[in-house]
């Protein structure tokens, strides 16, 4: 080689980038797809690339320490007898037995409760450690049906009728035979060390007209006192949730790809479904247009963080939000502080997501009892607590700031975007500008 | 029939919720345990969620999820039934003079399903130990993704019986027009026969054990293997 020639440094390709050579070997070695858990990790446009405008001139600011800022919600006010009446508009969104610890539920349940927020369940039934230690506990009824039963029905103060997840519109679920304890096995009815695959439809309705008729039969077993909550993943938010308030929802459920789940394949995770700020607005569009916002509660999820994710998702129109992935975080998955075995794992502390194999050094999505017991549940729903706390406190301070005395009563005229594209998902203009795209030409 | 000593209710006038308020807030304990509803009227969730040893005779047709989530009580409906009769009953009867729809004892956990007649497609769909006994035939997808239980059809099953099934047991008299993903079928042994004839005789059938064939999982599929993928 001609040292004075002038060489060219060696250029790695953008579409066959490293992440997707390491796939494509992977696949060739093991003819599986690649499953993990959580939600979409490629870039999209999301709540932070919203801002809040602030008070000035034509809006007066709230005193940050001493004027009120209301943040409860009233959720199943449309057909329940008994609605749920939070303190924060955070919800704990569903999270299974099985895929999760024990410890982990019952933390869950604990630092909900205290912040007087509700815990949802998941595919796998409802345990005594959630129930007795969640105040309001949602209870998710799935196409699986695994551990449904009348007695936790009417245990439960809510009723969540899952038809889909953000993670994966329009997919089951599975649940690997590593992690099919004793327990998990005989509450879902089936054998020990088997993969457990969760139907994608249910198996007595099929669309919204049926969908009405279960419903029915939910409220006729509860004696019309739940409220009944339709969950769906990011597809279609428009006609999604014009067609729950069809089918009698007293709350619906929208859940953007960023949303996490316990275990599906990456192609589904990283392209299927709409990004959760792609969702709001046409779901809020929905409601308003039959007459039903804020009289049918809508909750999204996926990807909320903190307090701004909270006050924007408010301001778009929801009138509380869910955290999944956010709420395992702060019980302490993904701890840096268990590196080296994260690292043993393969992986690293942030990026470990092979919840589906039962290894997780935190002990949370494990059933095994030694990893269970490094999550001490009343700690780590202490540390939950705490998180709902700074969030619930974030969202105050920027709806005082925007002069709002409820944090429902910030609104999109209060919000920018700083791309294109999150203006026009959206429907808020460009920082800078009048326009929003779709809505008026620049 | 004779309809002594039932206390009657009709539906006409009392509505679902009426029919269903008055059911499911008998004791356990009551010695009111006899009820007939009158007028159904093809309504849906019908004595839904009952929790007591009633004995429950609808006269008429009803519509979808009539007896759903049942425990302990016997509900017989002289008439047909409209889609996921039986749904999640935990235990007790459910018994269909007539037809029944789409997803019979659909993910049905204990007691016992009869129906006299046919029933469509999906019957025992998920089912987690419930017993169904089906006098005529089932449609197609019957036992999808089965569980735990039994399903005995004394006249054909349509195509794909027990689709992705796991450990229930399904015994067919007539032709089974296709098994499902990673269902066979398999020997019929003497616990078999004896098991069988205990379900013909409760659901008081007069067939005979040793003329039905057995099917159930060939546990291919239990763990994912790129070898088996096709099988789906």
């Amino acid at each position: 080689m001609d040292s004075n020639i002038p060489h060219t440094l060696p250029r790695k390709s953008a579409t066959f980038d490293d992440y997707t050579l390491s796939e494509i070997r992977r696949a060739a070695q093991t003819g599986i797809y690649d499953i993990r858990g959580a939600g979409a990790k490629r870039k999209l446009p999301h709540f932070d690339d919203l801002l809040f405008l602030g008070a000035s001139m034509s809006r007066y600011p709230l005193e940050g320490y001493r004027e009120k800022c209301g943040t409860n919600v009233v959720l199943g006010t449309r057909f329940a007898k008994k609605p749920i009446e939070l303190k924060i508009p955070i919800t704990i969104a569903g999270m299974s037995f099985g895929s999760l610890s024990a410890n982990a539920k019952e933390a869950l349940g604990r630092g909900a409760s205290a912040a007087g927020t509700s815990t949802t369940t998941g595919d796998g039934g409802m345990t005594p450690e959630e129930r007795g230690q969640s105040k309001h506990l949602v209870y998710q009824y799935l196409p699986s049906r695994y551990g449904m039963n009348p007695d936790d029905l009417r245990k439960a103060d809510a009723i969540e009728v899952v038809i889909g997840q953000g993670a994966k519109p329009g997919g089951g679920g599975m649940l690997l035979g590593q992690k099919i304890s004793d327990r998990v096995a005989a509450m879902r009815c089936l054998p020990k060390g088997i993969d457990q695959r969760s139907a994608c439809r249910h198996p007595d309705w099929t669309g919204p007209d049926d969908l009405e008729i279960k419903i029915q039969e939910l409220r006729e077993i509860t004696n019309w006192e739940k409220p009944i909550y339709i969950k769906v993943g990011g597809a279609r938010p428009y006609y999604d949730v014009a067609l729950a308030v069809k089918a009698g929802a007293d709350v619906v459920v929208v859940d953007g790809m960023q949303g996490g789940t316990a275990a599906t394949q990456e192609v589904f995770i990283e392209h299927v479904g709409q990004p959760t700020l792609a969702c709001i607005r046409p779901a809020v569009k929905a409601l308003q247009e039959l007459g039903m916002h804020r009289k049918v509660q809508l909750i999204v999820s996926g990807g909320i963080r903190n307090g701004a994710d909270v006050a924007k998702a408010l301001a778009l129109g929801a009138d509380a939000v869910a955290i999944g992935t956010a709420a395992l975080v702060a019980l302490g998955d993904n701890d840096p502080a268990y590196e080296e075995e994260y690292r043993a794992l393969g992986t690293t502390a942030g990026a470990y997501d092979d919840w589906h194999e039962g290894k997780d050094p935190a002990g949370i999505t494990t059933q095994d009892p030694a990893l269970m017991q490094r999550l001490d549940p009343v700690k780590a729903g202490r540390r939950l607590y705490n998180y709902l706390k700074v969030m619930t406190l974030e969202a105050q301070t920027i709806a005082r700031a925007n002069g709002k005395s409820h944090v429902h009563n910030l609104e999109p005229e209060d919000l920018v975007a700083l791309t294109i594209e999150a203006a026009a998902m959206a429907q808020v203009p460009l920082a800078g500008t009048s326009w929003i795209p779709g809505k008026q030409p620049f | 029939m004779s309809t002594q000593g039932l206390s009657e209710l009709d539906l006409q006038k009392a509505g679902v919720r009426g029919i269903n308020q008055t059911l499911q807030g008998l004791a356990k304990n009551t010695n009111q345990r006899h009820w007939l509803v009158r007028n159904p009227m093809g309504q849906h969730a019908i004595a839904v969620g009952l929790d007591a040893p009633l004995h429950v005779e609808v006269h008429g047709h009803v519509g979808f999820y009539c007896g759903g989530m049942n425990k302990e009580s016997e509900i017989i409906i002289h008439g047909h039934a409209g889609v996921g009769v039986a749904e999640n009953m935990m235990s007790g009867l459910v018994w269909v003079k007539g037809n029944a729809s789409e997803s019979a004892g659909a993910t049905g956990n204990g007691g016992l399903l009869v129906i006299d007649g046919d029933a469509s497609s999906r019957c025992g769909i998920s089912m987690k130990g419930i017993d169904i006994v089906v006098g005529g035939s089932v449609g197609h997808m019957s036992a999808f993704m089965a569980q735990r239980g039994n399903l005995v059809v004394c006249g054909d099953a349509g195509e794909a019986l027990g689709d992705s099934i796991y450990e229930a047991r399904l015994y067919v008299k007539g032709k089974a027009h296709g098994l499902g993903a990673d269902c066979i079928e398999k020997e019929m042994r003497a616990e078999h026969l004896e098991d069988l004839a205990k379900l013909l005789e409760r659901a008081k059938r007069k067939e005979r054990p040793q003329d039905f064939r057995r099917y159930g999982s060939a546990r291919k599929l239990y763990n994912f293997d790129v070898d088996h993928a096709d099988a789906y």
